[in-house]
């Protein structure tokens, strides 16, 4: 455990804006910023409910790409996770956070910010069966990145 | 100012606090799930500092609003019960979420990162969220 104070800083101060972000939302739109839920709402399209989920996708996409011109470092030269896994932790990520109503966002963020109990939960959950996964794979299965 | 433009500014806000966090490094994400290794905690400050904010808007701003600024009414979940969806479900999206490092904001933020893996994940990610919608139309 030896991480640079940069570090902490850029986690604290991305986490700051992911909170006015979130908040934003909340104030203006009345609506939870939970990414899986705004996107799987996509899945299929209903009526009435397409515009402002495709616009917050476009932002999403479209901050990414900003990232990519001004801070490259965001993202990783490479990733050399294989497709299998590639394949396997993205269907787990779709499936479960529909079927657990959240993600990162959603039940992180916004569920533990109104102190939900429901989110509370399924945080424990999920950060407790992520480190459960990154410990068998790497240290039992011997997984080098 | 309408829904569209909220959630378009929303969008944009977000993916740059992923990339300024380290959110959208699936190798520190591991490296945040991994305590029994070279743990690297500074993630937790991502969730501490957006929480932070988000608790403070929420108990100090929202309720002296009565209804959001575009909007006709605060959406706010009320469900208190722990079903078996809810476990299950966070429950597999936290192995996913080990397996890659990836979640699905830092995913969708990274599509033009220019990395294929990526682009892979991202599609596996929506036939995920594709196939709980089949099952539900069926059920």
């Amino acid at each position: 455990m030896n991480v640079p104070i940069s570090d902490l800083l850029a986690a604290l101060a991305g986490g700051l804006l992911i909170g006015v972000a979130t908040a934003f939302m909340m104030i203006f739109s009345g609506r939870i910023a939970g990414i899986s839920g705004i996107v799987g709402g996509l899945i299929p399209p209903r009526p009435q409910d397409v515009d402002w989920r495709i616009a917050f996708l476009m932002g999403l996409v479209g901050g990414g790409a900003l990232l990519r011109i001004f801070y490259p470092e965001a993202f990783p030269e490479a990733l050399t996770t294989p497709t299998p896994t590639l394949v396997a932790a993205g269907l787990l990520v779709g499936y479960g956070t529909r079927l657990g109503n959240g993600c990162t966002s959603g039940h992180g963020v916004c569920g533990i910010g109104r102190m939900s109990r429901r989110s509370l939960v399924a945080t424990a959950v999920f950060l407790s069966t992520g480190m459960l996964t990154v410990f068998i794979h790497r240290h039992l299965l011997g997984a080098t990145s | 100012m309408n829904h569209r433009s909220v959630a378009f500014i929303t969008g944009l806000i977000f993916a740059l606090g992923l990339g300024i966090s380290g959110m959208t490094q699936p190798t520190k994400v591991r490296d945040f799930l991994d305590i029994s290794g070279a743990w690297d905690p500074s993630l937790a400050l991502v969730m501490g500092g957006a929480v932070t904010v988000y608790f403070l808007v929420f108990h100090l701003i929202v309720p002296r609003l009565e209804r959001p600024v575009v909007g006709e009414r605060f959406g706010i979940p009320s469900r208190r019960d722990l079903d078996r969806p809810l476990l299950l479900g966070s429950a597999l999206f936290g192995v996913g979420w080990g397996l890659g490092g990836l979640c699905p904001g830092p995913a969708l933020a990274s599509v033009f990162a220019g990395l294929t893996p990526i682009l892979i994940f991202v599609a596996a990610m929506l036939s995920g969220m594709a196939l709980h919608s089949l099952q539900k139309g069926r059920a």
